[in-house]
């Protein structure tokens, strides 16, 4: 193979700051979306939970629509699509005015894809508590909403610490998707490096390694969390 | 005080709960049994309207549980209940456990719960437990906060859901012993239990149901001597064989 390898192009201007700039939008876009869906994700997943069908059934149908479709397409359809079928002052808003598009709209549809996943963890963690221990909270006179702040949640919560460092794990890989609508994330910005300097391999290998730190710091933190959080006794606790 | 007035209940086309009725009286301790599947956890539930009943009416100290409109959280607040496997709050501790109730339920301080709390803690025998998490005790030391947990709210009655049962023999005494010292002191008491001779030193009156009836209501040596229905007998001889 006739490969010119060159290392010393990734620490050369400008692409050591494409990387670094690559990197910073990655950073931005995942962890705003995991912002929302986290927030998104929990109502809808306690939502899924309440006495009420009607409501119980909205939340049900969020989560097949969002966690069905590909992501690709949801991206898609937030961008092309979405803008068209708003009221037409904000529609108009949306396509002319509003800062940073490309941005805003791989927040929301990766922020709302991952809410739909968030939410059958939550989900799932409020439904492996026992119906006695409801009924224990209950019992000494805790309304219901009281029941999900204090005895519910906290309990659910901890239990899916794990699924859910798998979840924020996900959204940053994800996040490369954004590229797709014009995002200059880690993936674009590596691309683009080739493009310039034809040391492809350099610059994937560049960003391969960033995405791996990134991996290894979520880890790193939600282990720390984990380890704060877990209840005395569960399983794997120490 | 307990007033249980022609309940019924169904879950989905199962005929669970039909037509109970049971008094029980201020300081009374009633004793129900009853082979498994026969309705006792469901009726316990009843009264403090845990589980809602299609038809009839419970009324608790003038409270009428059962209708439309009753603040039930506060009705609960006041009948303590122990469940058979205990249902500790598991992310708390021992001691959080039995503040929980009295400062988000009665509006205690924390300094008011916390004395009374600890109180109620010495009192079961687990002063020295207090800022264990629920998981680091034993099941019988667990029932025993349970117990207190649900003493804690200064309730009028306690209703148990067969407390010893899934307790290691050598526990059950220790919880048992909480439980005789409670009914002595004169608490309000419905307890499902199969512990015979738990019935036998406190109970007053013992219940018998059988497929979502109650068969029975007689006097706890009556019951034990001379049972009326076929069923109780046949029951009792196999509960008391060992
Ligand atoms: N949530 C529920 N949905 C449907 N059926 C139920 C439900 N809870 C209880 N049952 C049924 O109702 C019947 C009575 O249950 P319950 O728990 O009150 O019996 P029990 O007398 O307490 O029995 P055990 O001695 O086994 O605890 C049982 O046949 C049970 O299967
Ligand atoms: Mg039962």
């Amino acid at each position: 193979m006739d490969y010119n390898w060159n290392w010393a192009v990734l620490f050369q201007e400008p692409y050591l700051g494409w990387l670094l700039s690559g990197l910073q939008w990655t950073l931005l876009v995942a962890i705003a979306a995991w912002v929302i869906a986290f927030v998104v994700g929990s109502a809808v997943g306690i939502l899924r939970t309440v006495p009420n069908r009607l409501v119980r059934t909205l939340a049900a149908a969020y989560v097949e629509l969002f966690r069905n479709i590909p992501l690709l397409v949801q991206l898609f359809v937030w961008y092309f699509v979405v803008p068209e079928l708003l009221p037409e002052d904000l529609g108009l808003w949306v396509k002319r005015d509003m800062p940073n598009p490309e941005y805003v709209t791989a927040v929301v549809a990766l922020g709302a894809y991952t809410a739909a996943r968030v939410a059958e963890q939550v989900r799932s963690g409020i439904q492996t508590i026992g119906k006695d221990l409801v009924n224990a909270g209950l019992a000494i006179g805790l309304t219901p909403l009281q029941n999900y702040l204090y005895i519910r949640l906290p309990i659910s919560y901890r239990i899916i610490v794990p699924p859910l460092t798998s979840e924020f794990l996900t959204i940053f890989k994800n996040s490369s998707l954004a590229l797709t609508i014009g995002v200059l994330e880690l993936t674009a910005q590596a691309r683009q490096i080739e493009n310039y300097t034809f040391q492809g391999f350099e610059a994937f290998t560049a960003a391969t390694v960033l995405y791996l730190v990134i991996t290894l710091l979520v880890v790193l933190l939600m282990r720390l969390i984990d380890q704060k959080t877990r209840i005395p006794g569960s399983v794997g606790a120490n | 005080m307990i007033k249980i007035d022609n309940i019924d209940k169904w879950y989905d086309d199962f005929h669970v709960l039909k037509g109970c009725s049971l008094e029980v009286e201020r300081g009374e301790v009633i004793v129900i049994c009853g082979p498994s599947g026969s309705g006792k956890s469901t009726l316990i539930k009843c009264v403090n309207a845990l589980e809602p009943v299609d038809s009839g009416r419970i009324v608790v100290e003038e409270t009428d549980v059962t209708a439309r409109g009753t603040k039930l959280p506060l009705v609960r607040a006041r009948i303590g209940m122990v469940f058979q496997h205990f249902e500790l709050f598991p992310h708390k501790t021992v001691i959080e456990n039995l503040m929980m109730g009295q400062i988000k339920v009665l509006k205690r301080s924390r300094e008011a719960a916390r004395e009374k709390a600890e109180s109620l803690l010495k009192r079961v025998g687990l002063a020295d437990q207090a800022q264990k998490y629920p998981s680091a005790l034993s099941g019988g030391q667990q029932q025993r906060v349970a117990i207190a947990r649900a003493l804690a709210m200064d309730p009028i009655a306690m209703c148990f859901d067969e407390p010893t049962s899934a307790l290691d023999p050598e526990m059950i005494s220790e919880v048992l012993d909480v439980m005789v010292e409670l009914a002595k002191e004169g608490m309000t008491m419905m307890v499902v239990t199969h512990e015979m001779g738990f019935a036998r030193r406190v109970a007053r009156r013992v219940v018998f149901m059988d497929q979502g009836e109650v068969k029975e209501i007689a006097d706890t040596d009556t019951f034990f001597r001379n049972p009326e229905t076929d069923r109780a007998k046949e029951f009792l001889s196999k509960i008391l064989a060992h």
